[in-house]
């Protein structure tokens, strides 16, 4: 951009302003070859430039927790929530509390809304739930449209995706498949209790997992004739494919009892029963997908706190004893198996893993709604905004236009006022615009930075900033020449001077806008860090560009013969020749001190 | 042109200036009044906050032939609330209705978009609970706080307490300024009203640092000579910055204004004019606070300092003796009472 502009100079010429320019000008072109290299040519747009969705989450009072809508609890779901569309890799993305119950997550466009809304909209309450009985999604009646795999046959971990082996190898997972639905549900429910103890022979990975697992009465609470034949009738008559059923499924069951629950298997619907909530899913400390080690396959892993770990210990050593489908733990996000693995052990210790079928999308998915899935309420999908693009593009094409003219206005000023002069600082403005734009474009990816309203405003404001400390110095440079001292000297004499001055003023505007980062949210935050972006590369602009140009023009005839149009003209400036009888500066006598004294 | 290079040069050199630190009481004076004012209007007035304060909804619409009027009409009807309509530099509108909750918001985005005749799809909503304002304005008191902390400590170890006092206070009263002038005209206190005002905190210390700079370094070796009092020499300062701290301001105005009057003027009410319109109103205060309010504060200050007291006696009486030997007040000074400067035969170097 600029950089080759720049190549036009006298760098390298001698000594030290040579090199500081040589230095900048790699600095433009390494940063302008970044921003090329890593396709990042312009800069991020926030959502009120870029367009985007926001959308309104409104907390639920559930029934017996009434008072937990307040304050603490909504802070908390808006720090879960904040996490976990960062998480999505979604940034700039806000998300506040507003009013008593609200909260509002504002999502950029050009990412994944619908995945953003799943995430942040519904996943609100998680529980680990043992599975009881599974089926194809579609009611039990038609035969034979048992689409990827409806009943897993041999092995626990066959199906994509969802259907994960827990642990151990998983092909090694016990098997025996469960025959026709209706029979393994009514057996499920009338006998719970494990019927093939069949302990894992596989080796696992961890030393502390392979306990030997407890048969033992089993997760479901007993549950009655009657509540196991309604809940089997139910279970017949669900259609998982339809969305009214889905969403009804599972509305106001309480933790405590069995459910009946839907989740996408594979490309497929499966249905579920589902015993009581083991484990919930606050009690997971941390959860991510990773690539294991050792198989190189993308695993989740999960870190249980004190109450998890002890529950999943005793629910996966229950589990591990049956067969399938009811030796699977089931993932439930608001009532929605995400996924359902099964287990070949006691898992204790407090760190677990599940494999199988993942990919990268899908196992980063699960270990973010592992991980931020535990939020303090449950909320619901309020209303959701979208912002046209037009109207962004409106403000952003408004603020480049008043930027620009502002832009204008300053080098008119600064023409008319410091003539050659002038020059030199258009000059820095356009390094500091070129650091400016690279660097902004390249934090797009390297920090998630966008630019949003404020932060425009930011750096149009900052022009004025940057032109200061130019001002600050030429007028020293003046004062010099006032002196009776010719260009050179004067360039070199300002500069400390000048350069404390343009620090500690600096230094007051990056604290300003350091204090402002900090302290605020969203937006601000965009205004903010322009402005201490800004500040620091004026300082550097100052200092490796503006001084070593002056320190360079001092050496030509133009500016130091004070040609008229130089802005340095001695006698213009009023420069006094004879030296050293004149009064100096510090000392000569104001009109106003005859009258103080 | 030269003019003006004529009287940076007379300002610089001490031959023309204002006496800003004689006359100070002045304007402490205007000061308090405006204060006054301020706080007055504030009391009376109160400030005209946005619906981001008050909870409401922005709604804005794409081109529609539909009058302000007609428009205004159309949705304080379709949500019962005070509506205002503005017309955007795109011939849209832009509807702000407050106290309407988020709830019914959609509802009335439903009603208007009809009533418009534009597509729902193309009607931006903007809908907003009372405590998001609520949020900004404490997270910025917050970071009023903490900033004037950090910069007082600041300022004390690169100059001294007592500027810093001085900045604190001038700081102080830009703010005053600020919120007293959207209290007195009634401009609406938005979250970019809020981000404008802080930034006004680092603006307005710029103006008033590069003027404490020039007067830290003026009156450096104060007490080595006898010829002037501290506050000569404050407001030598003053006049000799005075040029530097005009161009900074001008400068800094010119995008601000830019950004207020186009930006501002192209889209209505919003961000950008939000942001612009209190930076504009700080920045002009905060030039003024440097220059008319710092420096002379930190005179006041600093001329109760035993040392000052006693430079300021002997200065009187050193031009008490001139005066009874009919000697102009600057005659035979050179040669006695600088004596770092003409040692060094440097003349000009004030440090």
């Amino acid at each position: 951009m600029a950089a080759p502009k720049k190549g036009r100079r006298p760098t390298g010429a001698q000594g030290r302003p040579g090199r500081a320019l040589a230095i900048i000008l790699i600095a433009m072109v390494a940063l302008t070859a970044g921003m090329f290299l890593s396709k990042q040519t312009t800069p991020r747009l926030g959502i009120d430039l870029a367009g985007g969705t926001s959308i309104t989450l409104k907390a639920k009072s559930e029934p017996g927790k009434e008072n937990a809508v307040n304050e603490t609890n909504m802070n908390t779901a808006v720090g879960i929530i904040d996490r976990r569309v960062n998480g999505l890799g979604v940034s700039e993305a806000e998300v506040q509390t507003q009013g008593r119950d609200h909260i509002i997550v504002n999502i950029p466009k050009g990412t994944n809304e619908q995945q953003a809304r799943e995430q942040v909209g519904t996943t609100a309450q998680l529980y680990f739930r043992p599975v009881i009985a599974f089926a194809d999604g579609a009611p039990a009646a038609p035969e034979g449209t048992q689409s990827p795999s409806p009943n897993p046959s041999a092995s626990g971990s066959g199906a994509p995706k969802a259907e994960d082996g827990k642990k151990a190898s998983p092909s090694a997972t016990p098997s025996s498949s469960a025959t026709s639905q209706g029979r393994a549900l009514s057996e499920a429910l009338k006998a719970p209790t494990a019927p093939t103890p069949s302990p894992s022979a596989s080796e696992s990975k961890k030393a502390d997992d392979t306990k030997a697992p407890s048969p033992s009465a089993s997760a479901p609470a007993t549950a009655d004739e009657a509540a196991a034949a309604d809940l089997q009738a139910k279970f017949a008559a669900l259609d998982c494919t339809d969305e009214a059923q889905r969403a009804a499924v599972g509305k106001g069951v309480k933790p405590t009892d069995p459910t009946l629950a839907c989740g996408q298997r594979g490309n497929a619907w499966g249905k579920w029963v589902l015993g009581p909530a083991a484990v919930e899913g606050k009690d997971v400390k941390s959860a991510k997908g990773v690539i294991d080690p050792q198989t190189g396959q993308w695993i989740v892993t999960m870190d249980f706190n004190d109450r998890g770990s002890d529950a999943f210990a005793k629910v996966t050593g229950e589990l591990a004893a049956k067969q399938m489908p009811q030796n699977q733990f089931a993932i439930v996000l608001d009532g929605a198996v995400v996924s359902d693995p099964s287990v070949s052990t006691a898992i204790t210790g407090g760190n677990a893993q599940i494999s199988g079928g993942f990919n990268q999308q899908s196992a980063q998915d699960l270990g973010n709604m592992l991980s931020y899935g535990a939020l303090p309420l449950s909320f619901q999908e309020d209303s959701v905004t979208t912002v046209t693009a037009a109207l962004g593009g409106e403000q952003l094409r408004a603020g480049l236009i008043a930027g620009a003219i502002g832009l204008l206005l300053v080098v008119i000023y600064l023409l008319v006022y410091y003539r050659g002069l002038a020059f030199v600082a258009i000059l820095s403005l356009l390094v500091s615009a070129v650091l400016t734009y690279t660097i902004m474009s390249l934090l797009g990816k390297g920090i998630g930075f966008a630019l949003n309203l404020p932060a425009v405003c930011g750096a149009i404001v900052a022009i004025g900033i940057t032109a200061d400390s130019f001002i600050v110095y030429f007028e020293r440079i003046r004062d010099e020449i006032r002196e009776g001292r010719t260009l050179r000297p004067a360039v070199e004499r300002a500069w400390p001077r000048a350069r404390r001055t343009i620090l500690v003023s600096d230094f007051v505007s990056f604290l300003a806008a350091a204090v402002l980062f900090i302290v605020t949210v969203g937006k601000v935050q965009g205004f903010a860090f322009t402005l201490g972006l800004t500040t620091l590369l004026d300082v550097v602009v100052v200092f490796l560009f503006t001084k070593p140009v002056m320190t360079l023009l001092a050496r030509t005839k133009f500016f130091a013969s004070g040609h008229p149009w130089s802005g340095l003209d001695p006698k213009r400036l009023g420069a006094k020749p004879p030296l050293r009888r004149s009064r100096r500066t510090g000392s000569a006598p104001a009109p106003v001190e005859a009258k103080e004294a | 042109m030269s003019k003006l290079g004529d009287l940076g040069a007379k300002l610089y050199r001490g031959e023309v200036g204002y006496d800003f630190v004689g006359k100070r009481f002045l304007w402490y004076g205007v000061s308090i009044l405006i204060t006054i004012t301020a706080i007055v209007a504030l009391a009376v007035q109160g400030l005209n906050m946005g619906i981001e304060f008050k909870g409401g909804a922005v709604f804005t619409t794409p081109k529609t032939a539909v009058s302000v009027a007609k428009a205004t009409e159309a949705a304080e009807k379709a949500s019962g609330h005070d509506a205002i309509v503005q017309e955007l530099g795109t011939g849209g509108l832009r509807i702000q209705i407050s106290g309407l909750d988020t709830d019914a918001a959609t509802d009335v985005k439903k009603v208007l978009a009809a009533d418009l005749k534009v597509t729902e799809a193309d009607v931006n909503a903007d809908l907003v609970g009372p405590s998001w304002g609520e949020q900004i304005a404490n997270k910025a008191w917050t970071g009023l706080g903490v900033f004037m902390v950090l910069v007082v400590i600041y300022l004390a170890i690169a100059f001294e307490w007592r500027m810093a006092v001085a900045a604190l206070i001038a700081l102080i009263h830009d703010l005053t300024i600020t919120v007293g002038v959207y209290a007195l005209v009634g401009f609406e206190v938005t979250p970019g009203t809020v981000i404008g005002l802080l930034t006004i905190l680092g603006y307005s210390l710029y103006d008033t640092v590069v003027v404490f700079d020039g007067l830290k370094e003026g009156s450096k070796d104060i007490t080595k000579q006898t010829r002037w009092t501290y506050s000569e020499v404050a407001n030598r300062s003053i006049n000799g910055t005075l040029v530097r701290s005009i161009n900074t301001t001008v400068v800094a105005l010119l995008p601000v204004a830019a950004l207020l009057f186009i930006g501002g003027g192209f889209l209505g009410a919003g961000m950008l004019n939000d942001i612009s319109l209190s930076l504009f109103v700080g920045l002009a205060a905060g030039a003024y606070s440097s220059i008319f309010i710092a420096t002379p504060l930190v005179v006041d200050l600093k001329e109760r300092e035993p040392a000052m007291k006693a430079l300021k006696k002997r200065v009187l009486a050193r031009r008490a003796a001139a005066a009874a030997k009919g000697e102009s007040p600057d005659d035979g000074y050179a040669s006695e009472d600088e004596p770092q400067v003409v040692a060094q035969g440097r003349p000009g170097r004030r440090r």
